[in-house]
C-alpha cells in the first residue's frame, strides 16, 4: 500500500491545537467584539474544520478526486448559504408594490 | 501494493485492480456520503441562521442562557476522541492489534462521556423549563413563542448530533468486534479508516454547533 502514517507528534500538535482553539473561541466569546463576534466564532471553527479533515481524515493525502468531492461538496453548501441570506437580507430594500 | 497472495484474496474485491484503488473507492464513496451529511446538517445551520437573524434579540437571550462552560468541556471530550480515533486508524496501518483495540475503546468511552454530559444538559433544561411546551418560560423576555424556536432548533440539532454520536459508538463496538477477531491487516484496514471519517465528520459538526449555538451572542450579556 502507498499508505502515509504520519507520525504520532503531528497528531498530537494538530490535537493541542484543536484544544487551545477551543479555550479561545470560549474565552473571546465574552469580549465585546461587537459584530465581529461572530466572524471571530466561525474563523476559528472554520480552522478547526480544516485541521480534522486534512490531518485527522487524511484529506491532505486522499486521491484528486476524493478532494474535488469535497470542495465541490462545499461549494454547495457555500451556495444554499449564500442565495438564500441574499434573499432574506435583501427583502424590504426596495420597494415591492402591492405590498 | 499488497503482494502478499493470501492476504489478497482475503481483502481484494474482484472488481479491483489494486487494493489501493478499492481503498480509494471506498474513501471516495464516504465522502460522497458525508457531503450528503453535510447539506443536511447544512440546512438546519441555515435555518438557525435565518431565524436568529429574525428573531435576534430572543435568540441572543436564549443562546446565553446555555451552559458555555459545559459546551467547551463536551467540545474537548470530542476533540479527545477524534485524537484517540486517528490514533486507533494509526494502529490498525502499523498492524498494532493491542493497540489498535485499546484505541477504539478509548474512542467508545470519550463517545458515551460526551453523550452523558448532554443527557445532563437537557435534563437541565427540562428542570429550567426550557424545553418547548406548555410550561415554557425563559425569563427576560415577553416573546415565549420565539424563545421556543430557539430550544426548538436547539434540540433538533443537538438532539440529531447526539443520534449520529449513538450510531458512531455502534460503528465502534462493531470496529472492536472485529479488531478482537484479527479481521484487520495493514492490506485491509477499510473499515477502521472509513469509521474514523464518519467519528471526525460529526466531531467537524460539534465543532460549529458549540459556537453557533452557545457562544456568539455571549458578549452581549444577559
Amino acid at each position: 500500500m502507498s499508505e502515509h502514517v504520519d507520525s504520532v507528534r503531528t497528531y498530537t500538535a494538530v490535537w493541542l491545537v484543536l484544544l487551545l482553539a477551543t479555550g479561545l473561541t470560549t474565552a473571546v466569546a465574552y469580549v465585546d467584539l461587537g459584530a465581529f463576534s461572530v466572524v471571530v466564532a466561525l474563523l476559528i471553527a472554520v480552522i478547526k474544520m480544516l485541521l480534522v479533515a486534512l490531518f485527522f481524515m487524511h484529506v491532505r493525502h486522499s486521491t484528486k478526486l476524493t478532494k474535488l468531492v469535497v470542495v465541490g461538496g462545499l461549494l454547495w453548501l457555500g451556495i444554499l448559504i449564500t442565495f438564500t441570506l441574499a434573499d432574506i437580507w435583501t427583502r424590504g430594500l426596495i420597494g415591492t408594490p402591492g405590498r | 501494493m499488497a503482494n502478499h497472495a493470501h492476504a489478497e484474496t482475503l481483502a481484494l474485491r474482484e472488481q479491483f485492480d489494486t487494493a489501493e484503488q478499492q481503498k480509494d473507492a471506498s474513501t471516495l464513496g464516504m465522502w460522497v456520503f458525508l457531503i450528503t451529511e453535510i447539506m443536511f446538517f447544512g440546512g438546519m445551520f441555515l435555518l438557525y441562521t435565518v431565524y436568529r437573524d429574525i428573531y435576534f434579540p430572543v435568540f441572543a437571550l436564549a443562546s446565553s442562557s446555555l451552559n458555555a462552560v459545559i459546551g467547551a468541556i463536551n467540545t474537548a471530550v470530542l476533540l479527545c476522541s477524534s485524537f484517540t480515533m486517528v490514533l486507533a486508524v494509526r494502529a490498525s496501518q502499523l498492524g498494532q492489534r493491542n493497540a489498535l483495540i485499546i484505541f477504539l475503546i478509548l474512542t467508545l468511552i470519550l463517545g458515551f462521556v460526551f453523550l452523558g454530559v448532554k443527557a445532563y444538559e437537557w435534563n437541565e433544561k427540562f428542570q429550567e423549563h426550557h424545553v418547548p411546551g406548555p410550561t415554557f418560560h425563559l425569563e427576560g423576555t415577553g416573546e415565549q413563542g420565539e424563545a421556543q424556536l430557539f430550544f426548538s432548533l436547539y434540540f433538533a440539532m443537538t438532539g440529531l448530533h447526539a443520534l449520529h454520536m449513538v450510531i458512531g459508538c455502534g460503528i465502534m463496538t462493531w470496529l472492536l468486534v472485529q479488531a478482537w477477531k484479527r479481521k484487520f491487516t495493514p492490506e485491509y484496514m477499510t473499515p477502521v479508516d472509513v469509521g474514523g471519517l464518519y467519528w471526525h465528520f460529526v466531531d467537524i459538526i460539534w465543532i460549529f454547533l458549540f459556537p453557533l449555538l452557545y457562544l456568539i451572542d455571549r458578549h452581549l450579556g444577559r
